[in-house]
């Protein structure tokens, strides 16, 4: 066995699940959580089986589509020792949500019990089971974090990114008002219900702002489009982009939002 | 009332863009939340206590059958009459015959959620009875013609401002120039008006926040004292409570309200608790000479048993439509029932049936704070999505969102074709975002795009980029 052997050997393998919204509209937070997960000393792999976690089906009341996605995921990703997802929302499914989808079938809810207690949301894997307190990185930004709601209010998640970015260094944190109110977004709610996730979003938006950050982060990259897109949309040049993206240190990428264009 | 609960989005949009409303609103996110969180953070125990008033709930409701009973023993010992109403329609004729035959012309009221879900005011005033609410912002908003816009705070859709203006039009007896500038004027004109209706009112009608089965009380909570006015001055005292009301001792009691007003209001306890057993007895200085209790069901053990059981624990303070975005944004009319909020739009599906209200349980963006406030820990987003869940099944669902969803389903479910699919629809997204990045409109995307901008994506996606770079890592260790 060589040395690099031994090292993997001791490496959990980490099962990337990059969320649909990552793979689809910014890779640069796959690759950052690829880059976070290795440094912590993960060994990681990105399954091509993946399309999405079946929230969608699952909010609007589908069980049926709901299960056969979570039984996809669930083959696809149970052969690692982690499986971690860079968005509370879909990390909350995967962990929170799926075994319930199996209720009465003893054989898969055993099976889906064993994935979800696998699952994790990418920054509190690194801080509460790789026990990373410093990712290295350094930024020269005034931040603000917004606290996405299945995140906070599901996982727990509410000190580990701040834990994380309070050394990242260069990085000031200005906590804004009502920072763990939801941003409006809910999935397909932001176009069901598009003038009141608009009443909802214009709120946060003018929280950003009074926060007087220079840049904003979250957790999660649909909350991030809603609120970039709103930001945008105000002519603010408030940068927007995924807490992973800072903490990695890869901002080469131009934002979600921002840099005036 | 009527119910215009799948008016919602219409009846959203016109709250959006209503002003006076908008303003009021405001007030629901400054008062409430910030004083809920100083006094449940004030007492160590709070987060024991939600445990405890959940579990006491929930033996009530596995045992529900036998307690109601007990209570009804109970109250019949201490000299009461028990009513038992299967529907709204029931309550209604119980409540009227009770009031016929005390010879009742007014009737005082106590601020009740209970008999706005049975419409009693409508059914007593059609028959020559005038009901008077005595709670201020009930009060109010009778004198508008209104309902309540919040299970605690019914007028909190409304300023001062048009208070006054109700009360200049309604209270012509009063002196044209006096100030009605402040809250406490407001307050002290009402009392002074409603005083003299108390007297002369033949009934009283109050709600009840708990019913004790060991010893057929009920309880009512108030901060104006109306309450206990209503119940004891009046020849008779009417209590129209729903059976999941029921906790089976004093001791359980104690504990849920203790997290009743800190979760409502954030006081540790409201200014009046006061306990109601039977009628006045001998040697009692007042209380009413006959007492009634109805016991209303409308709908709500059909809810045993179920998914939806857990609502049942609900004790009606308000925490979730206190700290609910979409209730912040559209306030409590909007949601066309009885009940508004996150509260609502799980026990409206129930009460009215889902094919009538299918739009509540689905206006929510499941953000969870409902549930992180409620006292009784009720899983209400759980709840919502489960409504949908019959919604879905019984082909409710709007046609857009079927199709749309099944048509993201066939690909969701076949990832090979998925990613044939998404590697050449997100490159050329990308290219059409063009150098600003974003869509400021977007076919089928107007939801969206409507009120916010959509970010382009990057180009290639992320597994279509990490294959690459993984073969050529794979080419250079070559």
């Amino acid at each position: 066995m060589t040395s690099s052997e031994a090292k993997a050997a001791r490496q959990p393998r980490v099962g990337l699940f990059a969320t649909c919204l990552v793979d689809l509209f910014r890779p640069s937070v796959g690759f950052a959580s690829v880059k976070l997960l290795q440094d912590a000393g993960c060994e990681v792999h990105v399954p091509v089986a993946q399309t999405c976690c079946g929230q969608p089906a699952y909010n609007t009341g589908d069980r049926a589509d709901t299960r056969e996605i979570a039984e996809q995921v669930i083959e696809a990703f149970e052969g690692f020792d982690f499986i971690v997802a860079p968005s509370g929302s879909c990390a909350s499914m995967l962990k929170k949500h799926y075994p319930g989808l199996f209720a009465g079938d003893a054989a898969w809810e055993e099976r889906a019990t064993a994935f979800s207690d696998k699952c994790h949301e990418l920054i509190s894997f690194l801080t509460d089971v790789m026990m990373v307190r410093d990712t290295g990185a350094a930024l020269e930004a005034k931040i603000t974090y917004h606290d996405s709601c299945s995140g906070l209010r599901e996982l727990g998640i509410k000190e580990q990114p701040r834990k994380l970015l309070g050394n990242v260094s260069g990085v000031e944190v200005r906590e804004m008002t009502d920072s763990d109110v939801c941003c409006g977004f809910g999935g397909t709610f932001c176009v069901k219900y598009s003038d009141i996730s608009n009443a909802i979003v214009t709120k946060k938006v003018g929280n950003i702002d009074t926060s007087g950050a220079d840049m904003l982060l979250a957790g999660d990259l649909g909350c991030l489009m809603n609120m970039a897109g709103k930001l945008k949309r105000q002519g603010s040049d408030v940068e927007v982009r995924h807490v992973a993206e800072v903490l990695a240190g890869m901002t080469s990428q131009p934002p979600i939002a921002g840099s005036g264009k | 009332m009527e119910l215009t609960a799948n008016k919602f989005k219409a009846n959203a949009s016109k709250a959006l863009v209503d002003a006076q409303l908008q303003k009021a609103l405001g007030n629901v996110e400054k008062g409430f939340i910030g004083k809920r969180q100083k006094a449940a953070d004030a007492l160590p125990e709070f987060e024991a206590l939600r445990d405890n008033a959940r579990d006491i709930k929930n033996h009530v409701l596995a045992h529900l059958d036998l307690y109601l009973e007990e209570y009804e023993r109970k109250v019949l010992a201490a000299g009461g009459h028990v009513h038992w109403a299967e529907t709204a329609e029931d309550a209604r004729r119980i409540v009227l015959e009770i009031c016929k035959k005390a010879g009742a012309r007014t009737v005082t009221k106590g601020k009740s959620m209970i008999t706005e879900e049975i419409a009693l005011n409508d059914h007593l005033s059609a028959n020559g009875i005038e009901p008077v609410e005595t709670d201020l912002g009930e009060y109010i908003i009778q004198l508008r013609g209104e309902h309540p816009s919040h299970i605690i705070a019914p007028a909190v859709h409304l300023n001062k401002e048009q208070v006054e203006g109700d009360f200049r039009r309604v209270h012509t007896h009063l002196p044209e120039g006096r100030d009605l500038s402040e809250p406490v004027s407001l307050l002290s004109e009402a009392r002074e008006v409603l005083r003299q209706r108390y007297f002369a009112a033949d009934v009283g009608i109050t709600g009840a926040n708990f019913l004790i089965a060991e010893t057929g009380t009920s309880v009512i909570v108030t901060n104006e004292g109306n309450g206990d006015l209503t119940q004891t001055l009046g020849k008779v005292h009417v209590v129209v409570a729903s059976i999941e009301k029921i906790v089976p001792t004093l001791e359980d009691t104690s504990q849920i309200l203790r997290v009743l007003a800190r979760s409502a209001t954030g006081q540790d306890m409201s200014v009046y608790t006061t306990f109601s057993t039977g009628p006045k007895r001998e040697d009692d200085p007042d209380g009413p000479d006959e007492y009634h209790v109805v016991l209303l069901d409308n709908g709500r053990s059909a809810m045993l048993g179920t998914e939806y059981q857990d609502m049942l624990r609900c004790i009606r303070c308000g925490a979730c439509m206190n700290h609910c975005p979409v209730y912040h944004a559209v306030g409590g009319h909007a949601y066309g029932s009885v009940y508004p909020g996150p509260m609502g739009a799980v026990l409206t599906p129930s009460l009215n049936g889902i094919d009538e209200t299918g739009q509540l349980p689905n206006a929510s963006t499941f953000c969870g704070r409902c549930e992180s406030v409620c006292p009784m820990r009720i899983p209400l987003p759980k709840m919502m999505r489960h409504w949908r869940e019959r919604e879905f099944e019984r082909n409710l669902t709007p046609a857009v969102a079927r199709y749309g969803l099944k048509a993201w389903a066939f690909f969701a479910k076949r990832p090979k074709l998925y990613r044939f699919g998404v590697s050449f629809a997100m490159p050329l997204l990308s290219l059409l975002g063009g150098t600003s990045r974003r869509f400021h409109s977007l076919p089928l995307a107007g939801g969206w795009t409507r009120h916010r901008d959509l970010p382009a994506p990057e180009g290639r996606t992320f597994l279509q980029a990490w294959a690459q770079r993984e073969a050529l890592k794979q080419e250079t260790e070559q």
